[in-house]
């Protein structure tokens, strides 16, 4: 079962990694400042194979590639929303963190809730309800299948 | 088929006859920026991830230090030097200190019809010289640098027909945010936006700069302005051909159509901590600053600091106010010394900074404290974007950010000039 960790809209880059911490030699000395300004203890509390669950617009802003990687590094397993912005989304794909769009799962939970959720199924179970994702298109499938655009240029080759 | 600016662009870059909105292409990649923001991450993968390392164009490549320049740290201090290395060894062209990336990439290399992508978000830029330029993460940076192409997907195109001219006191900046605050800071995601018609074209292009480099806080893929005998005069002084002047097909299908009469659009500033929450500036209410800039790849070019300038001159800035000003880059900083705009600013209390991203970045440079307040011509007024995370940022033209340095609170620059 995966923790469910709920945040509003319009999440921006910033408040997902800041820039100051941005040129800090790796994701693993950037992770423990996520969601630093937002005065969580998200980084302190979330598990290997939790979930986020968003409203609209999540990751808008920077093309920093450190803020989905961050999430990853901190075990973040996916992450559901209303919907992405557009670098955001293609930069979880390109390093092997899903990112589900639902319009309902947000209206649903509450921050702390618990989900099950099964990637190939693209189905998320929670609050009693089975809720049906939105799909990736084949391509983009096909790279987070293969763990990444890394792996899938590795591939490739 | 009728295709528009946008759709063409990827049409030419995939090397097919025609796109559509929905299809994903291959395309190659006629330029690949990347900063300091994230290069030595893209390294670091490059040395220690990749089966096969190669880099597919060298010629291709422009690697720019911008964000935190010079290194405020040790730590900053290698990423760099990784970075530095990586270039010299590999052949990359490098500018370190020359100006903010985006600025050195219009002046030095994009031309209309380009496709290019570049490892920021303000990449969108591009459009103001009629190229498709677009945000990616370091992934996808490593991957069009080992490959040369990347693949897209064809993105819809909203139009914005502009008409008239802008009156005198209103700036592309408040046209801008008055769409953002319209549209919204998902508006536009994952769509073109194509700024056209008589209005566009009587732009500057910096002024088209400042459009397209915001459209990215609207959530686009990107902005491009309908290229003219503008961008003709523009690349031919830089001493490059123009390119390819792609326009829209008159039965070309825009998602939606946007008109905005010039002529009507009000000085207004975007308040903390989002892009899109616009207000008339004769809304704003008594908001005291402790902080002014101007500078960014939005407003650091010569035209911002000639408005800066005129409103300094014989004045000083606010004693409770520190006013750092960042030109876009060496050519405008020169440019700047040439026409004495430089005295004016030192005359005045101005803080000249070197050209870099400087306090939009918020990391190394004119940081915030706990509780102040600062008015930015910056890209962006994220919560903390500038500093603490308990700041304030109010977004506004280079004329309200340097009449609000004057006075101390923001104010309208009709106050200043009485």
């Amino acid at each position: 079962m995966s923790r469910i960790f709920k945040f509003n809209s319009d999440v921006d880059t910033d408040q997902i990694i800041a820039s100051q911490y941005l040129l800090l030699p790796n994701i693993d000395e950037m992770k423990e400042h996520a969601f630093e300004s937002l005065s969580t203890d998200f980084a302190k509390d979330v598990k290997e194979g939790d979930i986020i669950v968003a409203d609209e617009n999540f990751g808008c802003g920077s093309s920093r590639e450190q803020a989905p990687a961050v999430l990853k590094a901190l075990g973040v397993k996916a992450i559901v929303a209303k919907s992405f912005a557009r670098i955001f989304y293609r930069n979880a794909i390109n390093i092997g963190l899903p990112v589900i769009v639902s319009k309902e799962v947000y209206d649903y939970v509450n921050d702390g809730d618990t989900a099950d959720v099964d990637m190939n199924e693209g189905v998320i179970k929670t609050a009693g309800r089975d809720f049906n994702c939105t799909k990736l298109p084949e391509y983009m499938q096909n790279i987070l299948n293969a763990g990444g655009l890394i792996a899938f240029l590795n591939e490739d080759k | 088929m009728a295709m528009t600016i946008g759709e063409k662009i990827i049409a030419r870059a995939a090397g097919v006859d025609e796109v559509k909105p929905g299809q994903i292409h291959t395309v190659n990649v006629d330029y690949l920026m990347s900063n300091d923001g994230t290069t030595h991450l893209t390294i670091d993968m490059y040395n220690n991830k990749l089966k096969n390392p190669k880099i597919a164009d060298k010629d291709k490549l422009v690697f720019i230090m911008d964000h935190n320049v010079p290194a405020e740290n040790p730590k900053t201090a290698a990423a760099h030097k990784k970075m530095r290395d990586f270039a010299k060894a590999n052949d990359i062209k490098l500018y370190e200190g020359k100006g903010v990336c985006h600025q050195i990439m219009v002046e030095e290399f994009v031309k209309a019809g380009q496709f290019i992508m570049g490892a920021d978000s303000h990449t969108c830029s591009y459009g103001a010289l009629g190229a498709f330029g677009t945000g990616i993460g370091c992934t996808d940076f490593l991957y069009a640098m080992v490959t040369g192409t990347s693949w897209v997907m064809v993105p819809e195109t909203i139009r914005f027909n502009l008409k008239g001219k802008l009156r005198e006191g209103v700036y592309p900046r408040d046209l801008i945010l008055t769409i953002i605050g319209d549209v919204g800071a998902n508006g536009c995601n994952y769509k073109i936006m194509e700024f056209a018609g008589e209005g566009a074209h009587n732009l500057s292009i910096s002024d088209r700069f400042v459009l397209c480099n915001l459209a990215v806080e609207a959530g686009a893929k990107t902005g491009i302005v309908e290229p003219d005998e503008k961008v003709v005069e523009y690349c031919k002084n830089a001493g490059r051909d123009a390119g390819d002047l792609f326009v829209s097909d008159e039965d070309a299908v825009f998602e939606k159509v946007y008109e905005y009469d010039l002529d009507k659009i009000e000085p207004v500033v975007a308040r903390p901590d989002f892009v899109d929450d616009v207000i008339p500036l004769s809304q704003v209410g008594d908001v005291k600053i402790d902080q002014a800039f101007v500078g960014s790849c939005n407003n650091g070019r010569i035209e911002d600091l000639r408005v800066s300038a005129q409103l300094l001159k014989g004045k000083k800035v606010h004693p409770d106010v520190r006013f750092l000003i960042a030109p876009a880059s060496n050519n405008v900083f020169l440019q700047a010394l040439d026409e004495g705009l430089i005295d004016i600013f030192l005359e005045s209390g101005v803080m000249v900074m070197n050209s870099n991203c400087s306090v939009c970045w918020g990391s190394c440079q004119g940081v915030i404290g706990e509780g102040e307040v600062l008015i930015s011509t910056a890209t962006r007024n994220f919560k903390g974007r500038a500093g603490h995370k308990n700041s304030k940022i109010y977004l506004g033209s280079a004329a309200t950010v340097t009449a609000s340095a004057i006075a101390g609170k923001i104010v309208n620059a009709e106050v200043i000039y009485g």
